[in-house]
């Protein structure tokens, strides 16, 4: 078998957090009744007009800048005309040969390995409604609340070569649309999401092979799995002296299999045309320079800060910067409690994995930044234990009650008084003289066992440091 | 003839029309003849003549980003031939 | 005298002055609608209830003490291609027969602001396609001065609901001429104002970057009026430009001294019917007359405009058509076994031969490999036209042409070739190519005493001086007087 090399560009769609619709003043949130987020315009009801979204276009500029594009100077809306239940004016506004923004690139990591993707455009365009199967009657049901969310289509050079690539530069992608907040970036509700364009050609062969399309990816792991599944198939195609067809492929995600979709002999012609309804986009380098002063700080600067300012390793700065909740959450966690390290530690371990088996954001939590903090403090007070903390956090996850509470109310405060300690200390060594001639000759493990049951007889609240302190003096005694 | 019929099949298919064989007959003369007509423009010199985009001189026409109520969902179906379940009905859209 | 034959600007006098109710004036516009509809057929839908609603309401005011604005009272006629809130807006298409707007097109909410009252709307060629209203749909309707010949289009029934006396004004639409050649047609007043001074927000676009609302009426006075009522920057549509009100009817002056007065002898040729070349003579003498200069200019890029119209049009046509596909409103074909079969059904049961046309025409020239030797070259020359009337413009304050270069033809005249009868529009296009202001005013009758129209046309957003040369060469001739017997043959 030859080696071959993958060729992969992206198309990703995301949504703009605008609270109207691109060209009229109907809301654009999610999760609404049927058509009931619609008006003469957005339905495209005869004789309506379009008149643009002004956030649309500084939304746009924003993604453009914080992508290294190009902002242009002149622009125009272009009409791409189809037929199709979703589009009720039978063609979508979109923008052709003057799109807003242009060649641009983004710098991705992919396992510690720094590689830069290119970005060919970002142009805006309006989204299509949602199309409903009814299983009762067969037939298919048109919500038009979607016509008209705005969109921008950011669209990546073929410089992609595999589905970690890929993932890591929409990855990065949406990090960089949350910490613009232009996109809430949900990609299960599809407000951020992928057609990948892909082909293979064997290593050292010039031309580009026959590409294929996958539309409307939204998750990271339909992502990676589709491009795995893809180019595994062409590749079985070309070896077995097959040709690649130029075609869509749909990807059931629940199966994990890809279906080619033949395509039409009929093929498609959109007739692009100049939008006569709206008006050029002339922007100055006034207003672009002001779009470039109001960006937020980056992820690739934030995480440069964390190492200095806050000392945290960079491993650590990368991942908190990674997402934009995440850094808030972190940044405002320490502010109260001023441990980054803890703080870090904290975001990276117990609550990620808690996070991730619920699937939730950071900010979609029951743990608030305060409540972090508090445990954090307790833990710095010596208040309780590091061990015991693990379990308070478990409760403030699932309840979201407060830590210092959870602590009063099951009386979790740690033991730090050696009276007391004492007393236990000296009764579990009377009751284990094994353990103590274990350890006496030389079985270290044996205080182990002691601690232990110390720890037991105080249900884990005893100070482990006093604990330990306490037991070697009265062995060794 | 400077229209062809495949040429009238083929943008009768774009614009979702169905067209008879003597409908094809007569369209292919008629937009024949237009085209021709049209054609007399190929002689015009137009070398870098900018095409008119809008008659106007009109630039960044935008509206504020503010929410307006959205019209009740039985006037926004209310002219449509097949509804069922708060939504416009169609044949069944194979992906 | 009959209050139906009066001109807007009297009977809107009467109204405010409590000379005649308005209950009056409907019932005298209904009663006239009774006996000459039938003759004429120049609406598509009478809208009774709902103004005599309105009548009640606004006489109320009125008795009141109220300002019921300038058109207070008077019943004016709409084509069916304006949306009306409530109330069916065909665009005398089967697509459309049963479709009823939810919400009014902006120059409906102006003319009810003002107090006029809607009482129909008007037959039109289908989806305003045509120069003769015979691609409708719904009817055929007959010009008032002889029964067996067309009104124009495609706004034919407004101008023939105006020259019949059905109503004291009415709106039109105009992409290529359809204003102004069925106000030659007919005789009467039909103003297209500059392209963004009229808000298109309601209308339904056939070619959106030549379309323009504007008015039918009896006499240039009342065009000017109309003009006030419906003018005005609107936020709903991008291309209405925003600029200052003005009030139109300052420039009604019998006076065109010190003005010049541009004849594009270059452009007015031999295609022209030898009595339509008489009357233009003959206004040539009547403005020199009264005082204005006459000059010769040449406008050589006009002669294209046709061409280019019908590239540029057909191809904007074909996309605004599209959304009629049977799903969201308009007409649903009964028997499709699948959505592709009920968009072709739709559209082929729903759509007339012309419309399919020149959504066919439009479609072949976006289409790939076509688009710049049609669309992008189309757009080239338009520039050329714009530039070339810009110079003129240098010579000249108003162009003076014939609104036509025929007067009405019988039914069915140029059925056997589309393209002779798109020639009828020769005169008209280039005003839409350039987006410019244009009237075509009563300028005489051929030997058959069908009327012949004379048309002004201004620099863009000069409706005032286009008004004035009007409005002097209306005081100066008696045609607009005349009105037609209503009867076949002539």
């Amino acid at each position: 078998m030859k080696d071959y090399e993958v060729i992969i560009g992206l198309e990703v769609h995301a949504e703009l957090s605008t609270n109207t619709k691109i060209y009229c003043n109907c809301s654009t949130s999610f999760g609404a009744d049927p058509n009931t987020h619609c008006c003469p315009i957005c339905t495209g009801m005869p004789g309506t007009l379009p008149v643009l979204n002004e956030k649309v276009v500084e939304y746009a500029v924003k993604a453009g800048l914080a992508t290294n594009c190009e902002i242009s100077r002149f622009s125009k809306q272009d009409r791409k005309n189809y037929f199709y239940p979703d589009l009720p004016k039978a063609y979508q506004i979109s923008q052709y040969d003057l799109p807003l923004c242009l060649g641009g690139h983004l710098d991705i990591n992919v396992n510690g390995n720094k590689k830069t993707i290119g970005i060919t455009r970002i142009h805006i365009e309006e989204d299509a409604g949602k199309l409903i199967h009814d299983a009762y009657t067969g037939d298919t049901l048109v919500d038009m609340n979607r016509c008209a969310v705005p969109l921008i289509e950011i669209v990546s050079e073929p410089d992609i070569r595999n589905a970690d690539e890929a993932v890591a530069y929409m990855q990065t992608l949406k990090s960089i649309l949350e910490y613009l907040e232009v996109c809430d970036c949900k990609m299960q509700e599809g407000s951020l999401r992928c057609d990948v364009n892909l082909s293979v050609r064997p290593v050292g062969q010039k031309e580009f092979g026959t590409r294929t399309e996958t539309k409307n990816l939204n998750s990271f792991r339909a992502i990676h799995n589709l491009i795995e599944f893809e180019t595994k198939r062409q590749i079985e195609v070309l070896e077995n002296g097959g040709v690649i067809h130029q075609e869509t492929i749909r990807w059931d995600d629940a199966k994990g299999i890809g279906y080619a979709m033949r395509s039409k002999e009929d093929a498609q012609d959109y007739r692009y045309f100049p939008e006569p309804d709206l008006a050029p986009i002339v922007l100055s380098d006034e207003y672009i320079n002001d779009m470039k002063n109001s960006l937020p700080e980056m992820p690739h600067l934030k995480k440069e800060r964390y190492i200095k300012e806050f000392g945290l390793p960079e491993y650590d700065a990368e991942i908190l910067t990674a997402s934009k909740y995440t850094a808030n959450f972190f940044e405002k966690t320490n502010a109260i409690c001023n441990n980054p390290k803890a703080v870090s530690n904290w975001i990276m371990g117990d609550f990620a994995k808690m996070l991730n088996e619920k699937e939730l954001e950071i900010n979609e939590s029951k743990v608030t930044e305060e409540n972090l903090a508090c445990l954090i403090s307790l833990i710095d007070k010596g208040t309780i234990s590091s061990k015991i903390a693990k379990q308070i956090f478990e409760e403030m996850f699932e309840t979201g009650e407060n830590a210092k509470d959870i602590v009063e109310k099951k009386g979790l405060v740690q033991i730090s008084d050696e009276g007391a300690i004492k007393e236990i200390v000296q009764r579990v060594v009377e009751a284990n003289p094994q353990s103590v001639a274990d350890y006496k000759a030389g079985k270290d493990r044996a205080i182990g066992f002691m601690v232990g049951q110390i720890m037991k007889e105080t249900k884990g609240k005893a100070n482990p440091q006093i604990v330990n302190k306490l037991l070697l003096e009265i062995i060794n005694k | 003839m400077s229209v062809s019929k495949e040429d009238v099949k083929h943008i009768a298919n774009l614009s979702k029309l169905n067209l008879t064989d003597e409908e094809l007959d007569k369209y292919t003369t008629d937009l024949s003849n237009i085209v021709d007509f049209a054609n007399e423009l190929s002689n015009i010199n137009v070398d870098g003549v900018k095409p008119t985009a809008h008659i106007l001189d009109i630039k960044n026409v935008f509206r504020k980003d503010e929410v307006d109520a959205s019209y009740d969902r039985e006037e926004i179906l209310k002219n449509a031939p097949s509804k069922d379940a708060g939504c416009i009905s169609v044949p069944k859209v194979v992906e | 005298m009959d209050l139906y034959s009066l001109a807007l600007t009297d009977v809107a006098k009467k109204i405010k002055n409590k000379e005649v109710k308005i209950k009056d004036v409907l019932d005298d516009i209904y009663s006239r609608i009774d006996n000459v509809e039938p003759k004429v057929d120049a609406y598509i839908t009478l809208t009774q209830k709902l103004a005599y609603e309105r009548a009640q309401e606004l006489q109320q005011k009125l008795d009141n003490g109220e300002d019921i604005g300038i058109l207070g009272g008077v019943p004016i006629a709409i084509k069916d291609n304006i949306c009306t809130n409530g109330v069916k807006t065909t665009c005398a298409s089967r697509m459309l027969e049963n479709f009823t707007p939810i919400y009014d097109a902006t120059v409906i909410k102006k003319l009810e602001e003002a107090g006029a009252i809607v009482i129909g709307k008007t037959n039109m060629d289908e989806f305003a396609m045509g120069s003769s209203t015979e691609t409708s749909y719904m009817k055929k309707t007959k010009n008032p001065w002889d029964l067996t010949r067309v009104p124009g289009g495609s706004s034919g029934g407004s101008a023939a609901a105006v020259s019949s006396d059905m109503a004291f004004a009415a709106l039109g639409s105009d992409t290529g001429g359809s204003i102004r050649q069925p106000a030659s047609y007919c005789s009467v007043v039909g103003l297209k104002p500059t392209y963004g001074l009229i808000s298109r927000f309601g209308l339904i676009a056939f070619a959106s970057s030549l379309d323009q609302i504007g008015p039918f009426t009896k006499t240039v006075e009342d065009a000017a009026l109309m003009l006030n009522v419906i003018a005005g920057h609107d936020e709903k549509d991008t291309t209405s430009a925003d600029i200052e009100k003005q009030d139109y009817t300052k420039a009604l002056l019998n006076d065109v001294s010190g003005k010049t007065i541009g004849i594009p002898t270059d452009f007015i040729t031999d295609g022209i019917n030898k009595d339509v070349r008489a009357a233009y003579d003959e206004a040539i003498a009547t403005l020199k007359n009264a005082g204005a200069a006459i000059k010769e200019i040449k406008l050589e890029y006009a002669k294209y405009s046709l061409a280019t119209y019908y590239i540029i049009a057909t191809a904007e046509a074909s996309s605004n058509l599209g959304r009629y596909d049977g799903i969201r409103y308009g007409y649903r074909a009964k028997d499709f076994n699948d959505l592709e079969d009920l968009y072709r059904k739709s559209r082929t049961e729903g759509f007339g031969a012309e419309v399919k046309r020149r959504i066919m025409l439009g479609t072949y020239v976006l289409s790939s490999g076509y688009y710049d030797a049609y669309y992008k070259r189309a757009q080239q020359v338009r520039t050329l036209i714009v530039e070339n009337f810009k110079k003129a413009f240098e010579e000249c304050d108003v162009i003076m042409i014939p609104t036509a270069p025929n007067t009405s033809f019988k039914f069915g005249a140029h059925n056997a070739s589309p393209l002779e009868m798109y020639l009828e529009d020769i005169y008209t296009v280039p005003v839409n190519m350039a987006g410019l202001p244009a009237v075509s005013v009563p300028g005489g009758f051929d030997s058959n005493g069908m009327p012949i129209g004379i048309q002004f046309i201004a620099k863009a957003f000069d409706e005032k001086n286009m008004l004035q040369v009007a409005y002097t060469f209306e005081q100066n001739t008696t045609y607009h007087k005349e009105r037609p017997s209503i009867q076949e043959g002539k």
